[in-house]
């Protein structure tokens, strides 16, 4: 099958952005499966990938739907390339250390939460029954990246230097998860305003930095692109394994 | 979950063959034993059992955790999400297989800590099957379907072992690992109904997979130095040879299901016996594999020194944080009362 | 240098609601909060959990298997304390 475009009117867009953010940081964290710091780790880490991709599964179906083109959750995932994938910048940047994908997962969790519990009472059914589920699942992900930020920023003085090291590198694509969504989906309360959710999330990261000792890094220059498809370099070869079946024997059932 | 009989001596300082029990004591338990009782970590239990076990019982953790790897590599390209679903939970599910074991080998006096410093000093084996390689998606489901396969027959039985933390531990794994062999038989359907690539796909993994699958029961019974005494105590229910055929049996229908080809001239069906009978295994093939020279040993060894390694400031740091609030926590009620 | 020594939690799971909490098994965390997190990861992944407790392993105090005859079997022959032991007539009914 050839790669795949679609014609995104605004809900198809949002819905689409929704479910690229889970899969690839899904993707990320499956790939910490079998090399986590203790084997604990390995099945919160499996857990909190599981959760996304199902929230994944799920916003592609809805997707398909919207666009009416009988299309499948897998086409969605699969034969799309990099431009056309609308995931924030942030959950595509390699797991690096531990210190890194834990920083990404708080930073991401930290508005994903406030996120779903609004979109909860969303006035899009569909969306809503999303939101009932995966509010509840992301809930756990904010603790336990939460927790471990902690230990890690409050432990040794190697765990601080790379915690604050994390929170340096990655806070540049912060910036991105409150540019504005299409005001007229927020006006008729089908997803959130993304600039409302901003203080709970500034609220979460003060609580959690203050506990763990690490300095909130400077707002600079903030990177963007990824709701456009201009991504930064991992993602392509992040699509290129994972695409890589789908590819290689068009059409085939798996 | 893959449990194999590996039939190692002893190599420790004071090998157990020259422990000599208290006559009376070694009675008593045998006869616990004997009368199905269950032994539990506290009870009194001959050096020797307690020695085989916790080999036993820490090789089949190990064997869980190196085998994350070989299905691990295919997690980032599971053809379709219901298959990396799929997929991601097993391998998971196998780390908390590992998890469970250690922890009843633990029960027994060595630390995970010590246990894991034996598997990564190449003190200790693992199953010889996480060796070999996944070359392709084929592997997955060959695995599910062979080596899972392999492994229940093993692992049921074990359900049942005379002490009582391995066979809780038994219970809960065989329980959860019901879906392992559907899974990896479905990929394999599919893979036979699908495309004339598909299908000579699932062909190759049966070739390469098949005779590997037969080794994981371990040595033939009349090679085997650990047999009768581990039958004895319950540890093993089942010869080698006996649940190896029992796999045979239960698996070459399955294959001809799916139009596949095992890659044995031997194999014929026995009228009178009603067994497959199979061709001879090349266990020089098995011992050279144990012995470190497979193709995936030392790649399989290197990933898991390399987390061990690179996790082991993310332990410390776990470890300095609780330090540090119970310091705070006992430092609090002083403040308060000044 | 021998690895320092993550402590061992045991862990006690309430399936349902109006159960005990049952030994499932146990887990390695630095601290509590993160033995509740590791066990809920580990032991509830089918939903078998409804409560959780964790308890280190080392505060935990176990009978002696060697005191097993003391300790229980004295009760054997006290048979007055189970309910067949009393008469009570077929016509009065249950009781």
């Amino acid at each position: 099958m050839t790669t795949i475009t679609l014609a995104e009117t605004p809900l198809l867009h949002a819905v689409l952005a929704r479910a690229d953010d889970a899969l690839v940081h899904a993707h990320r964290l499956s790939e910490w499966v079998g090399h986590a710091p203790m084997l604990e780790e390995d099945l919160a880490l499996g857990n909190v990938a599981l959760d996304l991709l199902g929230q994944a599964r799920s916003l592609y179906t809805y997707a398909a739907e919207v666009e009416g083109k009988g299309r499948t959750e897998d086409d969605l995932a699969y034969l799309r390339d990099a431009p056309s994938f609308r995931n924030l910048l942030l959950l595509e940047q390699p797991n690096g250390d531990f210190a890194q994908t834990i920083v990404r997962l708080f930073l991401h969790s930290a508005v994903l939460h406030p996120f779903w519990r609004t979109a909860m009472g969303s006035s899009d059914a569909t969306l809503a029954a999303i939101a009932a589920k995966a509010e509840k699942e992301v809930a756990y992900h904010l603790r336990h990246s939460a927790e471990w930020l902690i230990r890690l920023g409050d432990g040794t003085e190697e765990s601080h230097r790379r915690a604050q090291e994390a929170l340096d590198r990655l806070w540049r694509f912060t910036g991105e998860m409150f540019a504005p969504e299409d005001a007229d989906l927020v006006a008729r309360g089908v997803l959130p305003d993304p600039a409302s959710l901003r203080p709970e999330w500034d609220a979460t990261v003060a609580r959690v930095l203050a506990e763990a000792t690490l300095d909130r890094p400077k707002d600079g220059w903030m990177q963007q692109g990824g709701r456009r498809g201009v991504h930064t370099e991992p993602l392509g070869h992040m699509l290129a394994v994972m695409q890589h079946l789908q590819r290689a024997y068009p059409g085939a059932t798996w | 979950m893959y449990t194999q009989a590996l039939n190692q001596k002893d190599s420790g300082p004071q090998g157990t063959q020259g422990l000599v029990e208290d006559p009376e004591r070694l009675a008593r338990f045998e006869a616990r034993v004997a009368a199905e009782d269950k032994i539990e970590p506290n009870d009194w239990m001959p050096e020797a059992y307690r020695r085989t076990l916790t080999r036993q019982i820490s090789q089949h953790a190990h064997s869980e955790i190196v085998g994350m790897l070989p299905e691990g590599n295919w997690i980032t390209r599971a053809p379709s999400l219901r298959r990396k679903a799929a997929l991601l939970a097993k391998v998971q599910d196998e780390g908390g297989h590992g998890l469970y074991l250690y922890a009843a080998a633990e029960t027994l006096g060595t630390s995970r800590e010590q246990l894991v410093e034996q598997l990564l000093s190449g003190k200790a084996k693992y199953s010889s099957i996480f060796n070999y390689p996944t070359l392709t998606w084929a592997d997955i489901g060959a695995i599910g379907w062979l080596v899972d396969g392999a492994a229940i027959m093993n692992q049921i039985p074990l359900c049942r072992t005379s002490f009582g933390p391995y066979a809780r531990a038994m219970i809960r794994i065989c329980k959860e690992e019901s879906f392992h062999q559907r899974q990896g038989y479905e990929i394999m359907l599919t893979l036979c109904r699908g495309t004339e690539q598909q299908k000579a796909m699932a062909q190759d993994a049966l070739n390469r997979w098949w005779w590997p699958s037969l080794m994981m029961f371990g040595p033939p019974d009349a090679e085997s130095s650990h047999t009768d005494q581990s039958m004895r105590w319950k540890i093993k229910r089942f010869t080698n040879d006996a649940l190896r055929q029992q796999f045979v049996d239960a698996t070459v229908p399955q294959g001809h299901y799916l139009g596949l080809t095992f890659p044995d001239p031997a194999l014929r069906f026995n009228e009178e016996t009603k067994h497959w009978e199979f061709g001879e295994i090349d266990w020089e093939e098995f011992r050279q594999v144990l012995a470190g020279n497979g193709p995936c040993n030392r790649e399989r060894m290197e990933a898991r020194r390399r987390a061990h390694d690179e996790g082991a400031w993310v332990r410390e740091a776990a470890l300095a944080h609780a330090a540090k609030r119970k310091a705070r926590r006992a430092a609090t009620p002083k403040l308060a009362a000044e | 240098m021998p690895e320092a020594h993550m402590p061992i939690w045991e862990v006690f799971i309430r399936a349902r609601s109006g159960l005990a909490h049952r030994h499932a098994g146990s887990v390695h965390a630095p601290d509590a909060e993160m033995a509740l997190q590791a066990a809920r990861d580990t032991y509830t992944r089918r939903g078998e959990g409804l409560s959780i407790w964790v308890v280190p392993s080392s505060a935990i105090t176990a009978s002696d298997p060697q005191d097993k005859d003391s300790l229980f079997e004295p009760t054997a022959d006290k048979i007055y304390r189970h309910p067949t032991f009393y008469e009570v007539p077929d016509e009065v009914g249950h009781m």
